[in-house]
């Protein structure tokens, strides 16, 4: 089958691939562009480790086709830190041990930048209602939790 | 995974294009590429349209139009559809709202479905290029559907005149053990004067409790006053049996939660 041009902006850089159709952003991502922070856990859009933000919304790469995706803006965990510098989710979710395997992290880390980016003060159950399509076998949830309130405070005492 | 997708400007070409053997419409793909990455073979090609309709939202006075592409999300948030805002939050979580539309809605089997138990309670209609029929003809005979859906139609209810009610095992989100939507008038003395109850998981597709809703006519909502319709409230059900639930343990629990959302 012939291959189709896909061209995105990948966490504020311009990406251009050729995929077959049919292809899920998730597997362009990883397979094509070789960005490997959206993981694979069940493709099946039950787990939340795929979670990317397409145009400021939360979406399932496996569940999306690269394809519907031209022109779009795209984050991925991979682009959180700047400059070597961890982004302060990623430095809230070290420092409360809110990941162990890993391997929930970059989706969890996803639904939560979401969340501060529209409601910079969250209370506890907006938190819990944000990280709800996201699954952690390791941590069970309240370190994360714990890590997503304290970035939201550390973020505001940046911003006084 | 050999699926070729194909986009349209307008449904008129999309629908042409569904005609071909193997294919399938893309709503939010929430399903139908789940089920490719499940190994589901029987869908080769997935056909979508982007003609800005099926993504409107319209509201004049009660009379409300959604399009099919519409998200759950999109309707949570929407301020003239706050009274079912509480139905479109109840499917899935937040990525899956972002994508789910209420076009695959209809066609989701439970244990999904839970925005369609709404639009049935609600008597909704759905609308294709051929037309509009009403949502139980429609669900009636959904597998027999290919032409695209390209928006439902309902009025607003009444003030506080929409109640809904999902139980899931998984909080705070799951699939549902069943959902409930009803759509209730009352007459100045209280009394109620039109029911539209719509139960999910309690068949293998959105089903409206007729003989509850009977029975409910005349009646209070009072403990009293519902007891012969909780009575009859599973009535014709045949449930489905899941992980999450046996059919026997849904029909056991549909007269409690009907009740509580009776009495709210
Ligand atoms: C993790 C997870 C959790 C979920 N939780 C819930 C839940 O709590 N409640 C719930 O109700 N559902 C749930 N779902 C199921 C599903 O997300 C929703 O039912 C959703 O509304 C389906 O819409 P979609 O646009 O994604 O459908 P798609 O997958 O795009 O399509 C589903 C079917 O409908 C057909 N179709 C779609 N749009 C049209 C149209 N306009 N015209 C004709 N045919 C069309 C498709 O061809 C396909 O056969 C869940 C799914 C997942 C993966
Ligand atoms: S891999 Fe996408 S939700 Fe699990
Ligand atoms: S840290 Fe292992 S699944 Fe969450």
């Amino acid at each position: 089958m012939a291959k189709i041009p896909v061209q995105f902006m990948l966490n504020g850089a311009e990406k251009a691939e050729f995929i077959d159709s049919g292809t899920t952003l998730l597997n362009a991502l990883r397979d094509k562009i070789g960005d490997t922070s959206p993981k694979g856990g069940c493709h099946q859009g039950t787990c939340g480790a795929c979670s990317v933000i397409i145009d400021g919304e939360l979406r399932l790469s496996c569940l999306t086709l690269a394809e519907t995706c031209n022109g779009a803006a795209i984050t991925t965990t991979s682009g959180l830190s700047q400059g070597g510098v961890l982004h302060p989710l990623q430095r809230a979710f070290l420092d409360a041990f809110a990941t162990q395997c890993g391997f929930c992290t970059p989706g969890m880390l996803m639904a939560a930048k979401v969340l501060l980016d529209h409601t910079p003060d969250p209370s506890r159950d907006e938190v819990v209602e944000a990280l709800s399509g996201n699954i952690c076998r390791c941590t069970g949830y309240e370190p994360i939790i714990q890590a997503v309130l304290t970035a939201a405070r550390s973020n505001s005492q940046n911003a006084a | 995974m050999a699926l070729a997708l194909q986009t349209f400007s307008t449904v008129k070409d999309a629908n042409a294009a569904l005609k071909a053997a193997g294919t399938r419409y893309l709503g939010g793909g929430t399903l139908v590429v789940r089920a490719a990455n499940e190994g589901d073979v029987s869908v080769s090609g997935l056909i979508r349209s982007t003609e800005p309709a099926l993504s409107a939202i319209t509201v004049s006075g009660r009379e409300v139009r959604i399009g099919a592409s519409v998200t759950m999300a999109a309707m949570a948030r929407h301020p003239d559809l706050s009274s079912l805002a509480r139905a479109a939050r109840a499917v899935g979580g937040p990525a899956i709202r972002n994508m789910a539309t209420i076009g695959g809605n209809l066609f989701a089997p439970a244990p999904y479905g839970d925005f369609t138990v709404a639009l049935l309670a609600l008597g909704a209609t759905v609308g294709t290029d051929d037309g509009e029929v009403p949502i139980e003809t429609f669900l009636a005979k959904r597998e027999d559907n290919h032409a695209i859906v390209t928006s439902v139609g309902f009025s607003l209810p009444l003030e506080g005149g929409f109640r809904f009610l999902k139980i899931s095992r998984v909080k705070p989100k799951g699939v549902s053990v069943l959902s409930i939507a009803a759509v209730l008038e009352q007459a100045p003395d209280g009394t109620v004067s039109s029911a539209h109850i719509a139960l999910g998981c309690l068949a293998d597709r959105p089903m409206r409790a007729k003989a509850a809703e009977k029975a409910l006519l005349g009646r209070k909502l009072t403990s009293d006053g519902i007891a012969p319709a909780l009575a009859v409230a599973s009535d014709g059900t045949s449930p489905i049996t899941d992980a999450v639930a046996s059919a026997w343990y849904r029909n056991e629990v549909l007269p409690v939660h009907l009740g509580r959302l009776l009495l709210a």
